[in-house]
């Protein structure tokens, strides 16, 4: 199943608040994931294992260092699903 | 054929007898290795959960750290030194690669002439040694097996690195493991990624050094988060199918005693593992920090030590690390 930018958004929104505790609206596509959000380097790779599981795509350790803002994760997920 | 070999009689049971720990004697804070890696204490805790990490003067080494370790355990299990048939060390500090630390560490206890050699599966050594021992007694190819955990972490930091030199520290935990009329160690659930060896390890290879003497003393470094996805995610299953090989179920756990690597792997894998609420939690890194093969004896005998936990509890523990390797196993604490 293909997520939409929006359903990815969303979907990621909801695991952030899951992790952090921030409100889901705190997350928008230009947000910096260390900047604005205050994620460090571990719990973005609880973020990154939850999103992989919940949109069934494979985001390589190596990439994650890659995907600074909300909007670089929602266009590499979006892309990764073929 | 013309002849028909014995072979050793098995014995039905197994069970870990005593457990002893020997930690480094300095207490060394976050605020003493902050500088070099320009972090606060704050940002350690934060990130680590360490607060302090325990460690050894230059006049110990990990032969000092196991005798020690392997006296208290031998008194606790109320094992006299010569009735210590095998020896076993695991560590990847021990300063030579021959004679081995097992050799010296009996000799030095009283156990010569014990079978005796280490084993190097990092942090999932004192699992893969405990697993190692409980097959060695129930196959009758030994009566008691001193295991140790040990390393002298302080001596492959660099002060400068902020991967992982800060998170470490020295000890070592020693266990007795001997034959038993219950079964008291569950089956070892292990296994290795080697694809991913290159996410801790060594910095440089000693004919490196001795090849480029300015390369200076290798030290340890790690890909933190690589590591971390790997032991929050994918080696938290392998505690699960300990549980299941073992005939165990998550609310028939008392203790849960992973490997000491950072207090957010230790979060993190119990929310995925979902124990109840009542088991009880080793987390001695906060106060030892990460002692690798160490840890997992040293977080055990603190919390029977502090009476958090007691003789008798189903335990949960699990080693992961460089290799990368892993071990688990259900054990009933002595």
């Amino acid at each position: 199943m293909a997520y939409t930018d929006t359903e990815v958004l969303e979907g990621l929104a909801e695991i952030i608040a899951e992790e952090t505790g921030l409100p889901t609206d705190a997350v928008q596509l230009d947000k910096s994931f260390t900047d604005d959000l205050d994620i460090d380097s571990l719990s973005m790779m609880t973020i990154v294992t939850h999103a992989e599981d919940k949109f069934s795509v494979r985001i390589p350790d190596d990439e994650v260092k890659n995907l600074t803002t909300v909007g670089d994760a929602v266009k590499f997920i979006t892309a990764a699903q073929d | 054929m013309s002849v028909t070999l014995r072979q050793n009689t098995p014995v039905a049971f197994s069970r870990i007898l005593g457990i002893g720990a020997e930690r480094g004697e300095l207490v060394v804070t976050n605020d003493d290795l902050a500088g070099p890696i320009g972090s606060s204490d704050e940002w350690i805790r934060q990130r680590t959960g360490i607060v302090t990490r325990t460690r050894a003067g230059d006049d110990r080494d990990v032969l000092d750290l196991s005798e020690a370790a392997s006296l208290k355990a031998l008194a606790a299990a109320g094992v006299a030194p010569d009735q210590i048939d095998t020896v076993v060390v695991s560590t990847v500090t021990h300063d030579m690669r021959t004679p081995s630390a097992a050799a010296i560490v009996a000799d030095r206890i009283g156990a010569n002439p014990a079978a005796a050699y280490d084993i190097s599966a990092a942090c999932a050594g004192y699992c893969y040694a405990i697993g190692q021992a409980d097959a060695l007694v129930r196959s009758g190819a030994a009566r008691h097996v001193l295991v140790v955990g040990a390393e002298k972490l302080s001596d492959i930091v660099d002060p400068t690195d902020r991967s992982i030199s800060f998170l470490l520290g020295d000890g070592a935990g020693a266990a007795v493991v001997g034959p038993s009329d219950f079964p008291g160690i569950g089956p070892t659930v292990w296994g290795s990624d080697g694809a991913k060896a290159p996410s801790i390890g060594q910095t440089h290879t000693w004919t490196q050094l001795r090849d480029n003497p300015d390369l200076g003393w290798p030290t340890l470094r790690q890909d933190g988060q690589t590591v971390f996805k790997w032991a929050s995610f994918q080696v938290v299953k392998f505690a699960e199918q300990a549980m299941a090989a073992a005939g165990v179920r998550p609310e028939d756990i008392d203790v849960f005693v992973p490997h000491q690597a950072n207090m957010r792997i230790i979060d993190q894998m119990v929310k995925t593992l979902k124990l109840p609420a009542t088991v009880v939690v080793g987390r001695d890194i906060a106060d030892t920090g990460n002692t690798s093969a160490a840890s997992i004896p040293l977080a055990v005998e603190r919390l029977l030590a502090e009476g958090q936990a007691k003789p008798g509890d189903v335990t949960l523990q699990i080693g992961f690390g460089a290799g990368l390797v892993y071990a688990a196993q259900v054990v009933v604490l002595p």
